[in-house]
């Protein structure tokens, strides 16, 4: 057999994704259904969950805000060849820069604290991932253990830090004194009454602006093009003058920088304080929110909101149906990323086998090729 | 201190590293034929959860240990099937077996016995008990040696000198056997033993094997012989620990019993100091820093400064046998 096709574009950006989640949606269902529940239930309520009303895609937004943050911190690393694993401690270690920002103008706007919160908040999730960044540049360990291992670091540090000098007074857990008046993101209800309690909050525009910052970084400038150079091959950028530790550093940088906003959306957005595990392993997620949108601004936007919805969704699914716990979203995820992230050779060559088979300029090639054998 | 007090502590050692002593074996089968798995942590989970569901339901601790034996051979065969028969990324694959584990124990737990994510504790019969080394009694009593005898060696359960065997027995495999010579081969130039007519995947998935088993007694050890019942998260973090043990270890047997023992009593030190001042300088070390320092000694020791630890060559990266 001669070697295979690649797969046409829009079947390898959206086609096979698609059917990677669908395979993930089947084996969740059957985990449902060995519980004794429901999956078309289940299904439905999530659904339901995620966009059946106003709250539901307010809360749906709201996850996705910080999806968009993490997918971002693991894509841009990504097109440089390097994998940031550390989101999820960059982003929790960032909440003291957005905690900060929150304090010191709680008596000012929220149009003056958003920024601020921002670059400080970018800033500490920059510092976080310095040291593996450094690392990995100079002394070549690599980058996914060592981030690995300031996940864990960042974890204790901040259990440290709220049980002692950054504790509020009279708080009873392990959390910071509440941000108040200005120093809180304004929540969208505000514009769109339909939002209800949703914690969805401004810091959603920031994401937004993140992805196109991202798309003019890594596709319209002089940098991102190194750095997509380097990804692909990184002794060619050596050779053509580029020095490859500095980039590994700043890349590393801004990756752990747009993970750290994460923190803005959790801390002055939704908990009003800083709290522990303020991420829920959204940096994690943030792994798969990349890989399904092909470290594209415009698919880690969609593939940000399906993982806010499947979040929204499936918290929805205890209150309905008691009999299916909260971790099932886990379950959910769990899958998503396993078949979209490292199973996609599963359906990946059988799909190239149809592409072949039925394809229409597939179909041409193959006609051309067999009446040249036949006239000859 | 007294001496009673290093002796106890010295058994806490013990008991804390089992676990990741068990694990960091487990990866380094899993590493050193290639395969990177940051899933330790989730196979002990399925582990620790198997074993105590049908130590429960059975009453016989054996039952649960196979159980949680099988448990996490499953995952490890996921594992394997995505990172070998898929080709997929094996970082990728770990976190998903991480998240699955994570999820699947605690939704399985509550639809089988709703408690909360939890199992009832074990039945009599379903918990490993320890096993008394004969005239312990009598030896204690004998200064230094007895208390060494009597309250370290004897009085632990079957599972810590299981593990604590089970570095020798690898040691022996990796250097000594052919199948070692072959698992060193393949984690370092599969290329190599493909051509000599040994297939690669075969003893990837071979190596798989043995990590998951290993890192099933792991988890049968949480919930059936250190604890009495799951209890949602319950390795807490033990899997990321061996493998920084593993690392640490720079990839070797002995290497890791030593690693994890310092982690080990890093641990047990944890546990005694928390809000302890220290009798010097009248000032208590933050318990989080200590729980800090596994992950920030292997990072020093990953920056170069303390050797290098440097890992097998193919790890990594998924074998392609045409071209």
């Amino acid at each position: 057999m001669s070697a295979r096709r690649p797969l046409p574009r829009w079947a390898d950006v959206a086609l096979l994704p698609l059917l990677n989640l669908g395979l993930a949606m089947i084996v969740s269902g059957f985990v449902v259904a060995a519980i004794g529940q429901s999956p078309l239930q289940a299904i439905q309520v999530m659904i339901k969950g995620a966009f059946g009303d106003g709250v539901g895609i307010g809360f749906t937004l709201y996850y996705a805000t910080d999806f968009i943050f993490t997918g971002l911190a693991v894509a841009v690393a990504a097109h440089a060849g390097l994998f940031n694993i550390g989101g999820d401690g960059q982003a929790y270690v960032a909440g003291i820069g957005a905690l900060a920002a929150g304090m010191l103008l709680g008596n000012t706007h929220w149009l003056l604290v958003l920024p601020v919160a921002t670059l400080f908040a970018a800033a500490v999730g920059a510092a976080w991932v310095f040291i593996p960044a450094y690392l990995q540049a100079k002394r070549g360990s690599h980058v996914v253990i060592t981030t690995i291992m300031f996940n864990f670091i960042g974890s204790a540090l901040m259990i440290y830090l709220l049980n002692g000098p950054l504790k509020g007074k009279g708080t009873q857990g392990a959390e910071s004194a509440a941000v108040t008046g200005a120093g809180l993101m304004p929540h969208l209800q505000a514009f769109v009454p339909a939002f209800g309690y949703a914690p969805v909050n401004v810091s959603l525009f920031v994401a937004l602006l993140a992805l196109v910052a991202c798309y003019v970084l890594v596709w319209h400038t002089r940098f991102g093009y190194a750095m997509r150079a380097m990804g692909h091959n990184a002794a060619a950028t050596r050779y053509a003058g580029i020095s490859n530790s500095k980039m590994i550093i700043t890349i590393l940088l801004i990756s752990g920088g747009f993970a750290g906003i994460t923190a803005v959306n959790e801390v002055l957005g939704s908990q009003t304080r800083l709290v522990t595990d303020i991420t829920g392993q959204a940096g994690f997620i943030g792994i798969a929110v990349a890989l399904m949108g092909r470290n594209h601004p415009v698919g880690i936007l969609l593939a940000a909101v399906l993982f806010g919805a499947l979040t929204q969704g499936g918290t929805e699914l205890q209150f309905d149906m008691p009999a299916v716990s909260v971790q099932m979203i886990l379950v959910i995820q769990a899958l998503v990323i396993m078949f979209t992230g490292a199973m996609e050779g599963l359906l990946r060559p059988g799909l190239e086998n149809v592409f072949m088979i039925f394809g229409p300029r597939q179909r041409e090639t193959a006609v051309s090729r067999e009446t040249a054998t036949t006239e000859s | 201190m007294s001496y009673d007090i290093v002796i106890s502590m010295l058994a806490a050692t013990l008991r804390l590293t089992t676990p990741l002593l068990l694990g960091c074996l487990a990866g380094l089968y899993s590493e050193r034929s290639g395969i990177f798995d940051i899933g330790l942590e989730g196979k002990m989970l399925v582990g620790a959860f198997a074993a105590a569901a049908v130590s429960y339901l059975t009453a016989n601790m054996w039952l649960g240990l196979l159980a949680a034996m099988a448990a996490s051979v499953l995952m490890a065969m996921i594992h394997g099937l995505a990172s070998i028969a898929f080709r997929g990324n094996q970082i990728i694959s770990g976190v998903a077996i991480n998240f699955l584990a994570d999820g699947l124990t605690v939704v399985v737990a509550i639809a089988f016995f709703s408690l909360g994510g939890d199992t009832p504790p074990m039945p009599p019969g379903g918990r490993f008990p320890p096993i008394i080394w004969p005239y312990a009694d009598q030896i204690r009593a004998v200064p230094i040696v007895g208390p060494i005898y009597g309250d370290l060696l004897s009085g632990q359960n079957i599972l810590v000198y299981i593990a604590f065997l089970a570095v020798p027995i690898t040691w022996w495999v990796l250097y000594r056997t052919r199948f070692g010579l072959r698992l060193r081969a393949v984690g370092e130039n599969p290329k190599a033993v493909d051509t000599a007519g040994i297939s690669v995947p075969r003893l990837r998935y071979q190596a798989l094997l043995i990590t998951g088993i290993l890192c099933g007694i792991a988890g049968a050890y949480f919930s059936t012989a250190q604890g009495s019942g799951f209890h949602k998260e319950m390795t807490a973090g033990a899997g990321y620990i061996a493998l920084a043990a593993l690392i640490f270890a720079k990839w070797r047997p002995v290497p890791a019993m030593f690693a994890t023992l310092l982690f080990g009593f890093l641990d047990a030190l944890q546990i005694r100091l928390q809000g302890v001042p220290l009798p010097i300088i009248n000032w208590a070390i933050p318990v989080q820093f200590i729980q800090a320092l596994p992950y920030i000694l292997t990072c020093v020791l990953l920056a170069g400064f303390i050797g290098k630890a440097i890992g097998p060559k193919a790890g990594g990266v998924p074998y392609t046998k045409e071209r």
